[in-house]
């Protein structure tokens, strides 16, 4: 079990005070803006997918409190997870492990973004969406961070459904109640989350299993990773196409997430059916999957977007 | 765990506590008075 102050690490955060005070682009960077970067777009998706319409300002207003609520959580995980970060070369820069704020500042600057977002959404788009809210950021920070990340090889399947939420907060902001199309977007981000991650996982597999996360290569090792990529990639080609069958999009999505789907499938093939050629394997094909899977993400939001304007 | 990566050194931030302190405030200053422009805009827009 590890959390705050329970490891012993050489990080600055456990070894020393901060001595200067906490810059406000050290509380952003706690944040992980370019993660929120990827929530807000789906969020936005979701909002302006959805059959119905919203004041401009309200709708605003949604996805600023699912940016703060995204914001809060990847602030308490930072929080959390400070002295694991100050281990892996990817997150040892973080402001936690490099000593540039301390932990109960970020903290509290996370409890105050998370209880600020669910609060003034309520209050101004509706309380379902809020309680939605409130639910992504337990899950994310408690369910996945604190219970699952340490404990199981699934933790990014189970713990994906924290990055899926957006879109359905969306929708339900604009329509105000649940329905299958806005569960069907947070399927279609649910199944995409493990073969991006474990993508990312196979190359920095090492910074892993130094800290001892039990990310699927490290505890499964790399062949049965890469079968499970090819499973889920499979899995992406009717989901992706699924809101067309129901008749919630037309031809211009359905068409789009069968051909962008494809080609995951194709790169997800590549990546499944081969095995690491030795320590000088620069794991290309892994690389390309991963990158490719963000801007797959992207595209086919958009698609889902431009389809509703292109029904109007 | 009792090893930490090898990073690329962090440079010391040149700035006095109080240039950090002045700036973190401004920023603040600023995100509260949005706060304040955007519930008074909410306000309206929910009484359209």
């Amino acid at each position: 079990m590890y959390g705050p102050g329970t490891m012993t690490t050489t990080s600055p955060s456990s070894t020393a005070a901060t001595a200067l005070p906490a810059d406000w682009r050290d509380l952003i960077a706690l944040t992980k803006p370019r993660v929120i970067s990827l929530v807000i777009f789906t969020g936005l998706c979701g909002l302006l997918a959805a059959p119905g319409a919203i004041h401009p300002v309200l709708g605003f207003t949604a996805i600023l409190c699912i940016a703060m609520g995204a914001g809060g959580a990847a602030a308490l995980n930072q929080w959390w997870e400070a002295d694991l970060d100050a281990g892996m070369k990817r997150t040892a820069n973080r402001p936690l492990p490099q000593g540039r704020l301390d932990r109960t500042t970020a903290r509290d600057f996370a409890g105050v973004l998370c209880a600020v977002s669910v609060f003034l959404m309520g209050f101004a788009v509706g309380w379902l969406p809020a309680a939605i809210l409130a639910v992504s950021i337990f899950y994310y920070s408690v369910v996945y961070t604190i219970w699952l990340k340490p404990r199981t090889p699934q933790n990014i399947v189970i713990g994906g459904g924290a990055g899926a939420f957006p879109p359905l907060i969306g929708w339900v902001a604009v329509t105000g109640h649940v329905t299958l199309m806005p569960v069907l977007l947070f399927a279609i981000i649910f199944f995409w989350t493990p073969p991006h991650f474990w993508a990312l996982a196979l190359f920095v597999k090492s910074d892993y299993a130094k800290v001892g996360i039990p990310m699927m290569p490290v505890v499964a090792g790399e062949k049965s990773t890469r079968r499970q990529i090819l499973a889920y990639a499979v899995l992406l080609l009717p989901l992706t196409a699924a809101p067309w069958w129901i008749g919630g999009t037309g031809a211009f999505y359905g068409i789009s997430a069968l051909v962008l789907s494809g080609l995951f499938l194709l790169l997800s093939i590549r990546v499944g059916l081969r095995e690491r050629t030795g320590p000088e394997d620069r794991m290309k094909p892994e690389k390309q999957l991963f990158a490719y899977s963000i801007l797959y993400l992207f595209v086919l939001f958009a698609a889902l977007v431009a389809d509703r304007f292109i029904m109007l | 765990m009792t090893e930490t990566s090898k990073t690329e050194p962090v440079q010391a931030d040149p700035r006095t506590p109080e240039q950090i302190r002045r700036s973190r405030n401004k920023v603040l200053g600023l995100s509260l008075a949005a706060f304040v422009v955007l519930v008074f805009l909410i306000s309206i827009a929910k009484m359209g």
